[in-house]
């Protein structure tokens, strides 16, 4: 019940947010709500399927040069963040294909070249996306269906909904998830792939569901971007932007559902709080990364976690 | 034919440099089961020393490149000893993490130590010059790189072959257990192993100083590099490394002649088809 209200709270808070937060802590909201979806997707492979992937950017950069290409031609929001994240879904079944072959470490380089692929890509076949100059003007389309309503995105209000709206619906469908028996069998496998397999679960199958899911929510955060920024570039196709969900995930905690939330919000509030005193943040985020690997796997859930139930 | 045969030995020195930064790498794996990711910020630190005690402290180049090589053994030796030994029982995940966290911190303390702006060393006036290779002017340095590349990969087979240290490392990366129940100190064993594997990293570093530029962040893209030899020639695998290096170096001088736009795509190709078909590598048993 508490944490029920705790969420009510959290939503109308967020809801509310426009009225009296500045342009900039909307646009920072923004990114820690796509953070939030990407680290999901990317949890629902490592925490719960006990896959590590080094490749996620890729399928992130799918949904963001599909939306922004589909922008481009064709200006609306709708259409195109459903060209981007259907986009990323069809390359992450096509590539998890391969990718659930191997687990451990032959997984984590398999999606890491991957991925990488995708960046040269990017980077270099000029005509599809630009070069390293990427895809720029992109419009922030309306948000519109045909005859029945359209709504103009000018303002970077209007978008906050859209994208606030999106992110709750994909945490509340994540929730559903890991609660659902896919969720559950996903968790077996990651516990014991050889118990999994002799009760029957095809556990290469549920794999492959487990890394389209992530795909999806990675193209999801991917085609939420453009509209943003107006330009994509290569970048968000780097390895070292696979890292970040990664490092969200680690702060908020690996097996917790919460955990990639609010690792993402951490992710943005460290970089705030500590880019203030100092420009090396990153070194602040290493020895974090550091202290939590060596000492506090759970992440920071885990540690509210374990305060509440010992009371 | 002679741009080829020329081509052919740009390549051969790309892939001496490339084996120097992998080596490093495959032999920690091989033997400790982990998987530096720091491996790349190590090879930038020796960079690093080394222009710092070469160009701009004066000394000796081959007393600076030692030097370079003690200070990253030392930086190794820490991270083993007080971070990477207290998780060797965890998943291949957190040694992952772990490692990862340490490139954010190096390439930070780089940044503070030496300021944000690539750093362009000076060629000691020996490297200078050029050969005749045919007909071609052929950079002496290049040469130099070749044969410091041949060098390290007959030391390193002596060092394992031939050895009372390299038996022991053998023995117990073949079966820790049972190593350290005949009486091999096992968490020593691997302190060293690690700080060699930094050396070899430092090595290739300090011996790239005087043609490339030192800069933060160049670690985060020599371990991709380092990450594609290691796979292609099977993790773990010394004979595996040098073969995916010398693959990676001729591929990277001939694709810049005859397919530049794909270079980058086709190397990562590679890398993911021999993970997909033989994971273990080419030379893997």
């Amino acid at each position: 019940m508490k944490t029920r209200l705790a969420i009510l709270f959290l939503i109308i808070f967020l809801a509310v947010l426009p009225a009296f937060a500045g342009k900039y802590l909307l646009y920072v909201t923004i990114h820690i709500l796509l953070l939030s979806i990407f680290s999901l997707g990317f949890n629902l492979l490592f925490g719960y399927t006990g896959l590590l992937s080094f490749g996620q950017a890729g399928f992130y950069a799918v949904g963001a040069y599909g939306c922004a290409k589909i922008l481009l031609v064709y200006p609306s929001l709708l259409v195109g963040i459903l060209g981007g994240v259907a986009l990323a879904g069809v390359a992450s079944l096509v590539l998890g294909v391969l990718c659930i072959r191997h687990t451990r470490i032959y997984f984590s380089m398999l999606t890491l070249s991957f991925g990488m692929m995708i960046f040269s890509l990017a980077w270099k076949w000029r005509d599809m996306t630009g070069g390293d100059d990427g895809l720029v003007g992109i419009p922030r389309a309306p948000l519109e269906v045909p005859g029945v309503f359209k709504i103009n995105m000018a303002a970077m209000e209007s978008y906050y909904y859209v994208v606030l709206g999106l992110s709750l619906l994909a945490i509340y469908l994540f929730q559903r998830i890991i609660r659902s028996p896919l969720g559950l069998t996903l968790q077996g496998i990651r516990d014991s792939e050889t118990r999994a397999a002799c009760v029957g679960v095809s556990v290469r199958k549920y794999r492959l569901l487990s890394f389209t899911i992530a795909g999806l929510y990675a193209g999801l955060a991917g085609a939420l971007l453009p509209p943003l920024e107006s330009t994509v570039t290569p970048p968000v196709a780097h390895w070292s932007h696979s890292a970040e969900p990664v490092l969200a995930t680690l702060l908020g905690g690996i097996y917790t559902f919460a955990g990639p939330i609010v690792g993402s919000v951490l992710f943005y509030l460290l970089k705030d709080i500590i880019v203030r005193f100092t420009e090396y943040w990153l070194i602040c985020l290493g020895v974090i990364v550091v202290v939590l690997v060596m000492g506090f796997r759970g992440g920071v859930v885990s540690i509210f976690l374990k305060e509440g139930s010992r009371r | 034919m002679e741009t080829l045969a020329f081509q052919g030995l740009i390549g051969l020195s790309v892939a001496m440099y490339l084996w120097l930064l992998a080596s490093g790498l495959t032999i920690v794996f091989g033997v400790l089961g982990v998987l530096n990711f720091a491996h790349g910020s190590l090879f930038m630190l020796g960079a690093y020393f080394a222009f710092t005690f070469y160009g701009l402290w004066g000394v000796n180049f081959w007393l600076a490149i030692a030097l370079s090589l003690l200070s990253v053994a030392v930086v190794g030796y820490l991270m083993e000893r007080f971070f990477l030994r207290h998780i060797y029982n965890q998943d291949h995940a957190y040694q992952l993490l772990l490692t990862f966290g340490f490139i954010l911190i190096f390439d930070d303390a780089v940044k503070m130590i030496w300021g944000g702006v690539a750093k362009i060393p000076a060629m000691p006036s020996f490297f200078e010059g050029t050969v005749s290779v045919v007909g071609r002017p052929f950079p002496v340095y290049n040469l130099f790189i070749i044969g410091a590349g041949l060098f390290v990969a007959v030391l390193v087979w002596l060092l394992f072959e031939k050895t009372w240290w390299g038996k022991m490392v053998r023995a117990s990366a073949s079966d820790r257990e049972m190593a350290g129940a005949i009486g091999i100190n096992i968490p020593t064993l691997f302190t060293g192993v690690f700080a060699f594997g930094a050396m070899l990293a430092a090595l290739g570093g300090a011996l790239g100083t005087p043609v490339r530029v030192v800069a933060p962040g160049i670690g985060a893209a020599m371990i991709i590099q380092a990450f594609i030899i290691t796979v292609i020639g099977g993790l773990g695998n010394l004979k595996g490394a040098f073969v995916g290096a010398l693959i990676v170096g001729t591929l990277s001088a001939y694709g810049v002649l005859l397919f530049p736009v794909f270079e980058l795509f086709l190397i990562f190709l590679i890398m993911a088809v021999v993970l997909m078909i033989k994971p273990q590598g080419l030379f893997g048993g």
